[in-house]
């Protein structure tokens, strides 16, 4: 498996750490390097001290909403009759973001500790790991390492001799990043449209097939077994008091050394864009930044200087998300960058509800629009307010992330919207410009 | 009750029980949320935004339609959040929907419309390109034009949940999305219409009805579907004298807004070009064109000369005209001989259950109980408003369903226990016993294969379970009940009185008879079915075509179909409703008239021949039916008194046999509804 960036010297690396190695997706190299260790430690424990630890590691989903694992976890019902089950949202779909598809190349059975040690918690007998439809490629190659899983006893019955069951399947899904929400990705994975479903009640309670099912990222479960493995104190350690651990951060656009890297949650992010991604690119300055993923409110370049955590991004105004960083430089026409961001949620939204169906189509027509140089000067207020009328009334988040960034973006840079529609004659007539 | 939420709603404290979802509870007390997926009794969806209320402690707007109410919850629904958030998402609608109001069938009567013009904003901000695909045809009488559609999904929970059939889905997704057949391009279901009836726009337009008026130039008739025996109520749309629509949009009837394929379409017989509008008489062996005077002439002259008379009644005639139809035999032709076609052994079953503690079902029940048994009948296929009433109570009470048929049927899918049988039920209602005995009630519904003996056998199985059964005897037309009870039996009078003096004979008795010298046939056409021994009989018949029989009669008069009178009929659970005049032909009379007019040439006096005065008599002498007139002439459905007694039948249950109709046949009238016959020729027509 090909690493596609060299790794910094200045990450701290956890979940990421047999990435490069040789045949670090194999078995053997795996149970060389403490593979399975934490699995048998949780054979040892009970459900309330796995969960215990895990929120005392103050680990968060890594997909994009930031809720406890912990927690989540806790949420499901004990002594119910009928299967529980595991699933993996690796439907990474989030523009920007690229991580999940490494941990399962490089490392796949720590991604399968993670869930045996999950299904251990809850009771599970059954697992799918759900992976987006353009990841094709990844199921074979997940296939073979369930293959082996099963033939060397890591998977199936009386798994490494601890009398615990547990099947694990994959799953393609079909292209739609509406399946990335976890609600739409179960009813995907039962063989259903891909819509999100009316919650509550929440996965933990009924999910998949409507037994009670605990969900998480690929990010998330692959962190668990270094934690039981070395406790989640030490995890929450790696970070600051309140954002504690390590996070996996996808850094794209115009730096030097993109890539994928694993930093504690609270470093700077102007240190992390120019000592481990080796600054701007070309000798520009840096204008904006999406800090994690597309749906992420933008940050203008001097906005940045804020520490990569939870709290502090909520603070500027933004979100970590799934941590697909996008660095752009002055040359970057915001416009575009706002049409662009659009097409790709126009394109996406699932059509269930109305205003993100209509919103995003509208906000995307009236963006190309304006990049075509057939802007009103009336347009400009209308995108941001049409953004908010998307906001918070749709049915599930999507529409929220196609809003805010749009949001953020006529905000923070509407000088350029306006010279966008300067250039047209007729940008003040109260005529129809339709191209 | 003990389980009251107490809440605020704009100010205004209100109680609704626990688990009541927020805009139900704003409905009970007057206040509007509105909503276009929202629709009671479906599946929940939020996804057309529509009802987003403010509720105090909730950091964004909520959708009262996903919501239960909790105590003390503070909702406010008009407040500045609430509809501006209104606004905009119509606003959002309208950017792509045509707003062709000028030639939408919907027009006028389109929730759209109503929501803009109530919530909607005044001006469009929309300038850019609206998304538009082609109309689609999906069958005979189905319509798609998706820009119109604003994915409410009712159309699709409406076919799968609410029909069992699930012909439509949604393709595409985003702005592209589109309601589409699962069959692809065409619809595989029972076209009943209901996904056209519920759009709540001009997405889902009727073959039959579209571009055919604007509704406000329609006059809104309710009267009863002249098909089937479950007696929906339907609201005849009437322009210029012809029915162009038929729904139920007003939920009045006791079927709420259902109809069948029959009741939506099949209203188009009325205006056949083959309907008769002048009495014919067989002058030298031809059939001619006569006057009505003429031809009472001739018809008096034969009754006058006496003889052997038989009368054959129809299950499609008012009680009324029954009622009178068997006096005018008895009293005036003094004869016993007198029968209509008998689809189901209701005689039998009221028999068998007098001195038990066991009763009649009604078509409520088979929404409420808590378990129901299909015996013999392919309920959607022959009584689709009861299948349907089984289906929501499955779908909304869980209600235990059990079928035991010769054949698969619809219901067993959602069938807790399914026995097949090739005889007569019994072993295969037997074979569920355990199971039966375990539920804590039961209604069975049974067809024409179970009579005679096996209704006594089901009555005693009945009774063997120890829990409270109901029975429902189905029956084939919107009358067949109605004509039981009014006598037009051989051996039993109205009320199902013994006759006096002998039993007459039975319809294929009279049939078989080759010494018949009078035949007089109402509404029937037995010459389908049967042939006519005698050849010197006079054959006078009463109908809307000219039908195998009326070929032979020697003279026709000109019949009114239900649609064109007054008069009441009863449903196969014996719910009296009401029969309305929605429109006239030219030429026909209705029976009850036509009896009239004979009486009056024969110099009979029958009473005042008029539907009101005729149903007060009937009120006065059949038994169970002393029922509350102003329910019945308000349009609802009253229930007939059981008869409690002895029911002394001589006549044998085995002449009992079902036409055994589908869901696209319903005898002579389906045969001239040309948009039933289109619709037959779509394929999957028997679709379970």
């Amino acid at each position: 498996m090909k690493l596609y960036n060299p790794p910094s010297p200045l990450e701290t690396r956890v979940v990421s750490r047999r990435f490069g190695t040789e045949n670090s997706w194999r078995l053997d190299t795996y149970l060389a390097t403490g593979g399975f260790e934490a699995f048998k430690k949780a054979t040892g424990m009970t459900s309330d001290q796995i969960i215990d630890e895990l929120k005392a590691s103050s680990l968060r989903g890594r997909g994009g909403a930031g809720f406890p694992t912990g927690m989540k976890w806790s949420f499901v019902p004990k002594n119910v009759e009928g299967p529980k089950y595991i699933v993996v949202n690796a439907d990474e779909s989030e523009p920007g973001t690229c991580k999940d598809r490494l941990l399962m190349e490089h490392d796949p059975y720590q991604l399968i500790e993670g869930i045996l040690i999950a299904a251990k918690t809850v009771g599970a007998t059954k697992g799918w790991i759900y992976i987006r439809g353009e990841y094709r490629y990844l199921v074979d190659h997940l296939d073979n390492v369930l293959k082996e899983a099963y033939q060397r006893g890591y998977l199936g019955k009386n798994i490494a001799g601890t009398g615990f069951d547990f099947d694990l399947y994959t799953q393609i899904g079909a292209g739609a990043y509406e399946c990335g929400e976890e609600s739409a990705l179960l009813e995907s994975l039962e063989g259903k449209r891909g819509v999100p479903r009316i919650r509550p009640p929440f996965p933990a309670v009924s999910g998949a097939f409507q037994a009670p099912t605990v969900l998480n990222n690929v990010e998330t479960f692959s962190a668990v077994p270094e934690i039981i493995r070395n406790g989640g104190k030490w995890f929450a350690d790696l970070g600051t008091p309140k954002n504690g651990g390590t996070r996996l951060v996808c850094l794209a656009g115009h730096v030097k050394k993109p890539g994928v890297y694993e930093v504690p949650l609270g470093m700077n992010m102007m240190y992390f864009i120019n000592e481990i991604g080796g600054g701007m690119r070309g000798g520009k300055k840096m204008k904006a930044l999406i800090p994690g993923g597309s749906s992420c409110p933008l940050l203008r370049a001097d906005e940045c200087d804020i520490p990569m955590d939870y709290d502090s991004m909520a603070k500027a105004g933004t979100m970590l998300g799934s941590g697909g960083m996008m660095v752009m430089d002055e040359d970057t026409d915001m416009v575009k960058v706002a049409l662009r961001i659009m097409r790709f949620y126009k394109h996406e939204s699932c059509g269930w509800c109305i205003p993100c169906r209509e919103g995003t189509t509208w906000l995307q027509k009236m963006l190309a629009r304006i990049v075509d140089g057939n802007g009103a000067s009336r347009d400009v207020d209308l995108i941001g307010d049409l953004a908010k009328n998307m906001l918070g009334r749709t049915f599930c988040p999507l529409g929220d992330a196609a809003a805010m960034p749009t949001i953020s973006i006529v905000e923070k840079f509407r000088p350029e919207f306006e010279a966008y529609v300067a250039k047209n004659p007729f940008a003040s007539s109260e005529l129809v410009q339709v191209a | 009750m003990s389980n009251m939420v107490k809440l605020t709603i704009n100010e205004t404290a209100v109680q609704a029980p626990a688990g009541t979802l927020l805009i139900d509870a704003a409905k009970l007390a007057g206040i509007e949320i509105p909503a276009f997926c929202y629709y009671e009794g479906m599946a929940l969806q939020a996804a057309c935004r529509m009802c987003l209320v403010e509720v105090e402690k909730a950091p964004k707007l909520l959708a009262a339609c996903v919501v239960p109410v909790t105590e003390g919850m503070v909702v406010r629904t008009e407040s500045p959040a609430v509809v501006k958030a209104r606004k905009t998402t119509l606003e959002f609608l309208l950017t792509n929907h045509p707003l062709d109001c000028p030639v939408c069938d919907k027009g006028g009567e389109c929730e759209l419309q109503d929501m803009v013009f109530k919530y909607g904003a005044g001006e469009s901000r929309y300038t850019e390109v609206k998304v538009h695909v082609p109309e689609k045809q999906w069958s005979p009488v189905v319509f798609y034009d998706g820009p119109r559609c604003i994915l409410c999904y009712r159309c699709v929970r409406v076919c799968g949940e609410g029909m069992g059939v699930g012909a439509l889905g949604i393709v595409n997704r985003g702005v592209a999305s589109e309601i589409a057949p699962s069959h692809g391009d065409h619809l595989e279901c029972d076209e009943c219409g209901a996904c056209i009836d519920i759009c709540p726009v001009g997405a889902l337009t009727s073959g039959a009805y579209r571009y055919k008026t604007r509704p406000w130039e329609m006059e809104h008739v309710g009267t009863i579907c002249t098909h089937c025996s479950n007696g929906c109520k339907t609201t005849l749309g009437v322009r210029n004298n012809e029915i162009v629509r038929g729904n139920n949009r007003d939920r009045s009837g006791l079927n709420g807004e259902f109809l069948c394929v029959k009741g939506r379409y099949a209203f188009d017989f009325n205006h056949h070009p083959e309907r008769l509008q002048t009495p014919l008489l067989r002058v030298n062996g031809e059939m001619e064109e006569v006057s009505w005077s003429r031809a009472l002439q001739a018809v008096v002259a034969k009754f006058k000369a006496g003889g052997k008379a038989g009368v054959i009644g129809s299950s499609r005639i008012a009680n009324e005209e029954a009622f009178l139809l068997q006096k005018f035999a008895r009293t005036v032709l003094h004869t016993n001989n007198i029968d209509h076609h008998r689809s189901g052994d209701v005689v039998t079953l009221l028999d068998a259950l007098s001195g038990k503690t066991a009763t009649l079902g009604t078509a409520d029940d088979c929404y409420n109980a808590k378990a129901v048994l299909i015996a013999g009948a392919d309920l959607s296929q022959q009584q689709p408003f009861l299948a349907n009433q089984i289906r929501a109570n499955y779908r909304h009470h869980k209600a235990g369903v059990y079928v035991a048929t010769q054949g698969a049927v619809r219901e067993d899918k959602i069938a807790k226990g399914v026995a097949r049988t090739s005889g007569d039920c019994m072993d295969a209602v037997e074979s569920l016993r355990d199971k039966l005995k375990s539920e804590p009630e039961l209604l069975v519904l049974f067809g024409d294969s179970v009579k005679g003996e096996g209704v006594r056998k089901l009555v005693a199985f009945g009774e063997s379970l120890g829990i409270p059964v109901k029975y429902i005897c189905l029956v084939d037309y919107v009358n067949s009940r109605g004509a039981m009870d009014m006598g037009l039996l051989p051996d039993l009078g109205p009320g199902y009185h013994a006759v006096e003096g002998a039993p007459g004979m039975s319809l294929p008795q009279m049939m078989a008879a080759t010494d018949l010298d009078l035949l007089w046939v109402v509404g029937a056409n037995p010459l389908a079915r049967h042939k006519l021994a005698s050849d010197k009989a006079f054959v006078v018949v009463q109908d809307m075509f000219l039908t195998e029989t009326a070929r032979r009669a020697d003279v026709v008069l000109p019949a009114a179909s239900a649609y064109e009178k007054n008069g009441t009929v009863t449903n196969v659970c014996g719910q009296v409703q009401r029969l309305k005049r929605a429109v006239e032909t030219v030429g026909a009379k209705t029976d009850l008239a036509i009896i009239g007019l004979i009486a009056r040439g024969l110099g009979v006096n029958l009473g005042k021949v008029d539907a009101d005065a005729v149903f007060a008599e009937i009120q006065k002498t059949v038994r169970g039916y002393n029922v509350p007139l102003p329910v019945i002439v308000t349009g609802g459905a009253a229930q007939t008194m059981p008869v409690n007694g002895r029911v002394p039948a001589t006549v044998l249950p085995e002449l009992i046999q079902s036409s055994r109709d589908t869901l696209f046949t319903t005898g002579t009238l389906t045969r001239y509804s040309k948009i039933l016959n289109e619709v037959l020729e779509a394929p999957g027509g028997l679709y379970r």
